[in-house]
C-alpha cells in the first residue's frame, strides 16, 4: 500500500502547513450547500443519480472521479450553469444556506454572483486586464471609477496577481501567460464578491509552477470562501482539500474527510480508483 | 557458403528497368489536369488585370497613337473639384463630386438602416434564437439575398416613395419628396445589405468560444450582458469586416439605386431629391448613344475607375481590420 502511504504523507504535510499558518480547526462543520437526492439529465441521458451531499463552509471540497463520472455536472448544478444547456433538466433539491436555488422565484443572476465559477480553460475576455476584473462589478451597476479601481486592486491582490500586472492594467488580458490568465479569471470571479467559488479543473491546463501557485492561492482563499473544486489529479485533491467526494458513473460513491477517504476508504470502488486500479 | 550463394545469386539487374523520365499517358494526363486547374485559377486574376488595363488606357493614359485618354483631356483637378457633372450637355463639366455625393448619401442611408438591423438580427439568431428557428431563418435570409436588385428598385419606386415616404414626409412634415429620391433608394439598399451583414456577423458571433459565454454567465451576467459586453466585443473584427463588405456592396449597387434615385447629378445632402450615383451614371451613359472615342465614352471609364478604387480600398480595409483585430481562439 505504498500509494496509500504517499497520500497519507501528502495530507499530513498539508495539515502541518495549515496548522503552522493559523490555529483553527482544519475542517469547518457549518453547512454551506446541501444537496438532496439530485438526479440530473441531459435530454434522455441521466448524468447524476440520486446524489446527496453537504458542502462545508470555508473549506475546500474536492470532487474526484474518472472522466464522465458526473463531477463537473454536479459542480455546474451548484450555480445553475447547466441552465444554459439545451434539454438539461433535473429533480431534487439544492439548498444554499437553506434556500432552494432552483425555486421559481430565485434570480439566477444574483445566484451566480454569490456562487462564482472558474473554468478549466482560462477564459479571459478580449479586453484589458482592468476591464476583465471590473466586468462583474460593472454589470452589477458599479459605475464609479474609483470604486472599480479599488475592487480591481483588491481582487488582483487576493488572486496573487497584483504584483505582476499592476503596471500594465490597461494591456490586453490575452497577452498574459496561461497561469496568469487563470489567476486573472480567479480575480475576476472574486470581484463579484461571491461566497462560494466553484472551480472546474482550474489547474489542469497549467504547467507545474503555475499549478503550484494556483494551489497555494486556493489554500489562501478558503479562509474567506467556500471552495468546491473538480480535479483529475488525486494528488492535488490530497494536497489542497479538506473534504473529498468520489464520483463514479453518475453516482456519489463516497464523501469523507480527505485524509480518511485517501487512507481508509470505505468503499471498494474508491480504493480501486485512488490506488490506480482503474480510471 | 554454397547455400548463401543459392539464396542471393549475383545476377545483373533486369534489363529494361529505366528510372529516367519518359512519356506515358498517366504523366500526360497529370500535366493536363494541372494546366486546366491553373488556367481556371488564373482566369479571375487575368480578368482583373484586363479590367485594370482598360481603365488605365481609357481613363489615365492612352497607348494608341492619335487618341487621348480621359485624364489627358480633363485635368484631375477639374475631375475632383468641379461641382458639376454634365458630360452630355454642350457645356461639359466633369466634376465627380455630385456623383460621389449621390453614391455616399444613398450608401450612407442604406448603411444606417442595414448595418444595425443586420447586426441585431445576427445577435438574435446567434444568441437568443432556438436552433430550430435559426435553421428556418437562414434560408429565408438567403432568399432575401437572392432577390434581383431590379425588383428592389421597382419596389422603392412604386411602394416606398408613394406609400411610405410621401405620406410621412410630404403630407405630415411638409417636405417635398421627388418621385425619384435618394431616401427610397437608401431604404431598399439597407434592406438589401441586411442578409450580408446578418450572415457574416452571425458567423463571427458564433465563432466566439462557448467558454467566454459561460464565463460571462458565471459572473452573474444576463443574456443581454453576455451578448453585448462579451460576445460582440469578442467578435468585433468579424463584425466590422461584415460592415465594410456590406458598405462596399452598397456603394457598388447599381440597378436598384438607378431606378429609385433617378439620374440627376446633384451636389446636395437633401435625401428627398433625385440624385445620381456613379453606378447609375454608368448605366445611363452606356445605355444611351455614347459613341466610342468621345469624351462621354471615356468618362465612363473614369467613373468606373473611381468606383473600382473606392470598393478596392474598402475591401482592403476590411481585410486589414480582420487581420489586425482578430482574436485567435483555439
Amino acid at each position: 500500500m505504498t500509494i496509500m502511504q504517499s497520500f497519507t504523507e501528502l495530507v499530513h504535510q498539508r495539515q502541518q502547513r495549515e496548522s503552522a499558518k493559523r490555529n483553527r480547526p482544519v475542517e469547518s462543520e457549518v453547512t454551506k450547500l446541501d444537496v438532496r437526492n439530485l438526479n440530473f439529465f441531459y435530454g434522455e441521458k441521466q448524468a447524476l443519480f440520486d446524489v446527496s451531499m453537504t458542502v462545508a463552509e470555508r473549506a475546500v471540497t474536492a470532487f474526484i472521479g474518472p472522466s464522465g463520472c458526473g463531477k463537473s455536472t454536479f459542480l455546474r448544478a451548484l450555480n445553475r450553469m447547466n441552465d444554459i444547456i439545451e434539454g438539461a433538466h433535473h429533480n431534487g433539491t439544492v439548498l444554499l444556506e437553506g434556500q432552494e436555488i432552483y425555486a421559481p422565484d430565485v434570480d439566477v443572476v444574483s445566484l451566480r454572483k454569490r456562487v462564482g465559477m472558474v473554468f478549466q480553460k482560462s477564459t479571459p475576455f478580449p479586453k484589458s486586464i482592468f476591464d476583465n476584473v471590473a466586468y462583474g462589478p460593472k454589470i452589477a451597476g458599479q459605475r464609479n471609477h474609483k470604486g472599480l479601481s479599488e475592487i480591481v486592486e483588491q481582487s488582483l491582490k487576493r488572486a496573487a496577481l497584483w504584483d505582476e500586472v499592476k503596471d500594465r492594467l490597461q494591456d490586453s488580458a490575452l497577452a498574459l501567460s496561461g497561469g496568469q490568465q487563470q489567476r486573472l479569471c480567479i480575480a475576476r470571479a472574486l470581484a463579484t464578491n461571491p461566497d462560494v467559488l466553484l472551480m472546474d479543473e482550474p489547474a489542469s491546463a497549467l504547467d507545474p509552477a503555475s499549478t503550484s501557485r494556483v494551489e497555494d492561492l486556493i489554500f489562501e482563499l478558503k479562509q474567506n470562501y467556500t471552495i468546491v473544486i473538480v480535479t483529475h489529479n488525486m494528488q492535488q485533491a490530497a494536497r489542497i482539500s479538506d473534504w473529498t467526494a468520489f464520483f463514479y458513473q453518475g453516482y456519489l460513491i463516497e464523501k469523507d474527510h480527505t485524509q480518511k477517504l485517501f487512507t481508509t476508504p470505505k468503499k471498494k470502488q474508491t480504493e480501486d480508483y485512488i490506488t490506480g486500479r482503474f480510471g | 557458403m554454397s547455400l548463401a550463394n543459392a539464396v542471393s545469386p549475383l545476377t545483373p539487374p533486369k534489363t529494361g528497368l529505366r528510372l529516367q523520365k519518359q512519356f506515358s499517358w498517366a504523366r500526360a494526363r497529370e500535366a493536363g489536369v494541372r494546366a486546366v486547374l491553373l488556367g481556371c485559377a488564373s482566369l479571375s486574376l487575368l480578368t482583373t488585370l484586363a479590367i485594370v488595363y482598360m481603365f488605365l488606357t481609357e481613363a489615365v493614359y492612352s497607348v494608341t497613337p492619335g487618341t487621348t485618354a480621359f485624364f489627358q483631356e480633363v485635368s484631375l483637378w477639374n475631375f475632383l473639384a468641379d461641382t458639376e457633372w454634365s458630360p452630355q450637355f454642350a457645356d461639359k463639366h466633369f466634376g465627380i463630386l455630385p456623383l460621389l455625393c449621390g453614391t455616399f448619401v444613398i450608401a450612407g442611408i442604406g448603411s444606417l438602416i442595414g448595418l444595425p438591423i443586420g447586426l441585431a438580427a445576427a445577435i438574435y439568431l446567434s444568441e437568443y434564437a432556438k436552433p430550430k428557428f435559426r435553421r428556418m431563418m437562414k434560408p429565408v435570409l438567403e432568399v432575401l439575398a437572392g432577390i434581383p436588385s431590379v425588383v428592389y428598385g421597382y419596389f422603392a419606386l412604386v411602394f416606398v416613395t408613394p406609400y411610405a415616404l410621401r405620406p410621412i414626409f410630404q403630407s405630415l412634415l411638409g417636405i417635398d419628396v421627388d418621385i425619384f429620391n435618394a431616401m427610397s433608394a437608401g431604404v431598399v439598399l439597407g434592406v438589401m445589405i441586411i442578409p450580408t451583414v446578418c450572415s457574416l456577423s452571425e458567423d463571427a458571433l458564433r465563432a466566439v468560444p462557448r467558454g467566454l459565454r459561460e464565463a460571462g454567465y458565471a459572473l452573474g451576467s444576463t443574456k443581454y450582458d453576455v451578448s453585448l459586453k462579451v460576445v460582440v466585443p469578442a467578435a468585433f473584427s468579424g463584425i466590422v469586416a461584415s460592415f465594410l463588405l456590406a458598405i462596399s456592396r452598397a456603394i457598388g449597387e447599381t440597378m436598384a439605386v438607378c431606378i429609385a434615385a433617378g439620374q440627376m447629378p446633384r451636389l446636395s445632402l437633401n435625401p428627398f431629391r433625385s440624385m445620381e450615383t456613379m453606378t447609375a451614371y454608368m448605366v445611363g451613359a452606356s445605355l444611351g448613344d455614347t459613341p466610342a472615342g468621345t469624351i462621354e465614352y471615356k468618362s465612363l471609364y473614369a467613373v468606373g475607375f473611381t468606383l473600382f478604387l473606392i470598393t478596392l480600398g474598402m475591401n482592403i480595409l476590411a481585410n486589414w481590420v480582420m487581420n489586425r483585430f482578430r482574436e485567435v481562439y483555439e
